[in-house]
C-alpha cells in the first residue's frame, strides 16, 4: 500500500515541482537554493532514532511493520503541497506512535532527528505518523538538529487525535546555519481533544514550517511558536486552522526576534466552514526586530463563514524599548545584559507555556548562547 | 571633600537648553531639596545625574566621589553608588521584580569585588527591605513595576533603593501621584535610610514632602538656574509666597 502511494506522491511532485514565489503560499519564500542543489539521499543515519524506551500504553514501530494504512498520507495531503508530495514519495523508512486507548503517557516520547552533510549535499524525508486512541494523553517531542554543510531536511509528521485525546507536541529545530530545513505537521483532532503545538526554531539557514489543524466539535487547539534569527536566516511560518465544526476554541502565539539581515514570514490562516458556530479564535504574532536591516512580512489569513463567532488577531512589530533598557541600567545592569534580559522577557510567555522541564531549561540555555553569539 | 560637585552644568534635550549653569555641592548625610516650578529643570538635572543619553550635556563638569561622573554609563554610575528614584518607574513585561534585584545587586556587589549573594541571603534582605516598604511579597513575583497602582510604583522605587543602597539617591518627584498614606509610607522609608554616609537630593514641586522628608538645604530652580538656596525654612516661604518673582532673580 505505501508503494502506490509512493507513486502517487512521485507523480504529483512531478506536476507540481518546486514552488516559485508567484505561488501565494510562498510570496516570501524563494526554494530556489534548494531546488538548484542536487542533494543525495542521506544514509540511515537520518532515520528518527527511536524513543528512549516507550513506557506501557505506548508503541513505536517502522511505518512498514504496522497497519498504518487507515492513516498514512491522509491527512498530510500530498496533492497541493510540493515538498508532503517529495517526503511522500521518497520517506526513509519512519516511525508510528501508537498511543493506547485511556492511556496516560507522563514522560514525553522523544524523537532526535539527527542530519548531517560532509562534502556532498544530502536530503531525508522524516516521517512520522502519530495516533492517539479516545481519552489518551501523551508529549512528543521531535528535535531536529544537524551539523556540517548543506543538507535538506524534508519532514511531514501527522497527528491523528481521536475524542478526548490529551496531545502535547514540541518541535525543536536547531539545524546547522546552512542546512535547509521544511517541515509540514499536520494534525487530526477528534471531538473534545485538546492539542497544544510548541513550534521552536533557531537553526537553519532557510526554514519553512507548515502547521495545519482540523478541528472537529469541542476542540481546544493551541499553536504557540518562537523563532530566533540572526545572520542571513530566514524562517517561514505558516499556520492553517480550520474550524470545521462547532464549538471550537483555537489560541494561536507565535512570536519571532529578528537580527543581522534575517527574514521571517508569518501566516496564519484561520478558516471558519459554515457550520463552526460558537468558534472562539484567536490569533497573535509578535516580532521584536532588533536591527535595520532585519525583515518581518506578516499576514493574518481570516476567512469566516459562520456568522456567531469570535474571531481576533493581531500583529505587532517592535523594537527594545529605550525607556526599560535605561531603567535597568540606571540599577546597575550593563547595557548588553539589559537588552537581552528585555529579548528574553519578550520570549518569556513562550517558554513559560512549555511544561516539560528540560526542553523549557535548554531553551533558556539555547536563548542566551544565541543572543550572546549575534553581540560577540 | 564633598561627595557631589556640580560646576556650572549646561544641558540641553532636543538642541533647547534646559539647564543654564548649575552650581551645587553636596556631603555625605545631607538632605537637599530641589524646588521649583514646572520646567524649571529640576527633572532634568536628576535625569543627567543618572546619565540619561536624551539630555546633552554641553558645558560644565560634575565629580562624584573624585570621579568625572560625565564619562560614566549609567550603570557604571549605579555601580558607584547613585540611585534615582523615577517619576515615571518603567513597566516591564516578563522580568519578575525579583529576578531584577537580583540582577541588579549582583551587577553592584561585583563591582565592588563581592561574591553574588546567595539565594537564601539575598531573599532575606529583600524581605526585610519590604516590611520597611510595608509592601506585599507577592509583588516580587509580579513583573516590575507592571500593572502596579502608582503608590506601588513609587513603593518600588524606594523598595530597591533600600536593597541597593546607595550613596546617592536622588528621589525625582517621588511624591507626585501620591496619596497622604502612600506619602507617609515612602517617607517614612526614605528617612529610614537616611545616614552619616549617604546622600540625597529630593527633587519636589510641592513643599507637602518636606513634611516628612525634612531637608537640611532647600534650593530653588528656576530657568535653568538655581536661584535661592537656604534651610529647611525656605520650603515654608515658597509655601507662602509660590514661585512667583522667583523667576526674576535668575536674570
Amino acid at each position: 500500500m505505501i508503494e502506490r502511494i509512493r507513486e502517487e506522491a512521485r507523480q504529483r511532485f512531478s506536476e507540481l515541482g518546486f514552488p516559485t514565489t508567484h505561488d501565494e503560499d510562498w510570496r516570501f519564500t524563494s526554494v530556489a537554493p534548494i531546488s538548484r542543489t542536487h542533494f543525495e539521499p542521506s544514509g540511515a543515519g537520518t532515520l528518527p532514532a527511536a524513543a528512549s524506551q516507550a513506557a506501557s500504553g505506548v508503541e513505536i514501530s517502522r511505518l512498514s511493520q504496522a497497519n498504518v494504512e487507515p492513516y498514512l498520507a491522509r491527512y498530510a495531503s500530498y496533492a497541493n503541497n510540493a515538498f508532503v508530495a517529495l517526503n511522500t514519495a521518497n520517506f526513509e523508512d519512519g516511525l508510528f506512535i501508537h498511543i493506547a486507548k485511556g492511556a496516560v503517557i507522563e514522560e514525553p516520547i522523544e524523537l532526535v532527528i539527527q542530519s548531517s552533510a560532509n562534502g556532498h549535499p544530502t536530503v531525508s524525508h522524516p516521517r512520522i505518523l502519530i495516533v492517539a486512541e479516545p481519552n489518551s494523553q501523551a508529549t512528543i517531542l521531535e528535535t531536529y538538529t544537524g551539523n556540517g554543510s548543506a543538507y535538506l531536511t524534508n519532514s511531514v509528521t501527522e497527528i491523528v487525535a481521536a475524542d478526548h485525546a490529551v496531545i502535547d507536541h514540541y518541535k525543536l529545530q536547531t539545524e546547522s546555519a546552512r542546512a535547509f530545513h521544511v517541515s509540514t505537521l499536520q494534525i487530526q483532532l477528534g471531538r473534545d481533544t485538546n492539542f497544544r503545538s510548541h513550534s521552536l526554531s533557531f537553526g537553519g539557514g532557510l526554514v519553512r514550517n507548515d502547521v495545519n489543524a482540523v478541528l472537529s466539535e469541542g476542540c481546544e487547539c493551541t499553536l504557540n511558536g518562537l523563532y530566533l534569527v540572526n545572520g542571513g536566516q530566514h524562517i517561514d511560518n505558516h499556520t492553517s486552522i480550520d474550524h470545521a465544526k462547532p464549538h471550537a476554541a483555537s489560541h494561536e502565539l507565535y512570536k519571532g526576534i529578528l537580527e543581522g539581515h534575517s527574514t521571517a514570514v508569518f501566516n496564519g490562516k484561520i478558516l471558519v466552514r459554515k457550520d463552526a458556530q460558537k468558534t472562539d479564535a484567536k490569533q497573535t504574532n509578535k516580532n521584536l526586530v532588533l536591527s535595520e536591516d532585519a525583515v518581518i512580512n506578516t499576514k493574518p489569513e481570516l476567512q469566516i463563514l459562520a456568522d456567531d463567532v469570535r474571531c481576533t488577531h493581531g500583529a505587532t512589530i517592535g523594537q527594545l524599548d529605550t525607556e526599560a533598557i535605561f531603567y535597568l541600567q540606571s540599577r546597575g545592569i550593563g547595557l548588553a545584559d539589559a537588552r537581552n534580559l528585555l529579548i528574553y522577557a519578550f520570549a518569556r510567555d513562550i517558554v513559560d507555556r512549555i511544561k516539560v522541564a528540560s526542553l523549557r531549561a535548554q531553551l533558556e540555555k539555547l536563548l542566551l548562547e544565541k543572543l550572546h553569539g549575534t553581540r560577540n | 571633600m564633598s561627595l557631589l560637585e556640580i560646576k556650572n552644568l549646561h544641558a540641553n534635550v532636543a538642541g533647547r537648553e534646559i539647564l543654564k549653569g548649575i552650581d551645587l555641592s553636596i556631603n555625605s548625610g545631607e538632605v537637599h531639596a530641589i524646588m521649583g516650578p514646572n520646567g524649571s529643570g529640576k527633572s532634568t538635572l536628576a535625569q543627567v545625574l543618572s546619565g540619561r543619553d536624551l539630555y546633552q550635556v554641553t558645558a560644565g563638569e560634575v565629580v562624584y566621589n573624585g570621579k568625572d561622573l560625565l564619562e560614566m554609563s549609567p550603570e557604571d554610575r549605579a555601580r558607584e553608588g547613585i540611585f534615582m528614584a523615577f517619576q515615571y518607574p518603567v513597566e516591564i513585561p516578563g522580568v519578575s521584580n525579583l529576578y531584577f534585584l537580583k540582577a541588579a545587586l549582583n551587577a553592584v556587589r561585583k563591582h565592588q569585588g563581592l561574591a553574588d549573594l546567595d539565594a537564601m541571603d539575598f531573599l532575606a534582605i529583600v524581605k526585610d527591605r519590604m516590611a520597611l516598604m510595608e509592601m506585599d511579597q507577592s509583588l516580587l513575583n509580579r513583573a516590575v513595576n507592571t500593572g502596579f497602582s502608582g503608590g506601588e510604583k513609587k513603593r518600588n522605587e524606594i523598595f530597591q533603593m533600600a536593597v541597593l543602597e546607595p550613596k546617592l539617591a536622588i528621589l525625582d518627584e517621588t511624591d507626585s501621584g501620591l496619596d497622604i498614606d502612600a506619602l507617609k509610607i515612602v517617607a517614612a522609608g526614605v528617612n529610614a535610610l537616611r545616614s552619616p554616609e549617604r546622600a540625597m537630593i529630593v527633587v519636589t514641586h510641592y513643599q507637602r514632602l518636606l513634611n516628612y522628608i525634612v531637608p537640611d538645604y532647600v534650593h530653588v530652580l528656576a530657568e535653568g538656574r538655581i536661584v535661592k538656596s537656604g534651610g529647611k525654612e525656605l520650603a515654608l516661604e515658597l509655601e507662602e509666597s509660590g514661585y512667583v518673582g522667583l523667576e526674576g532673580e535668575a536674570a
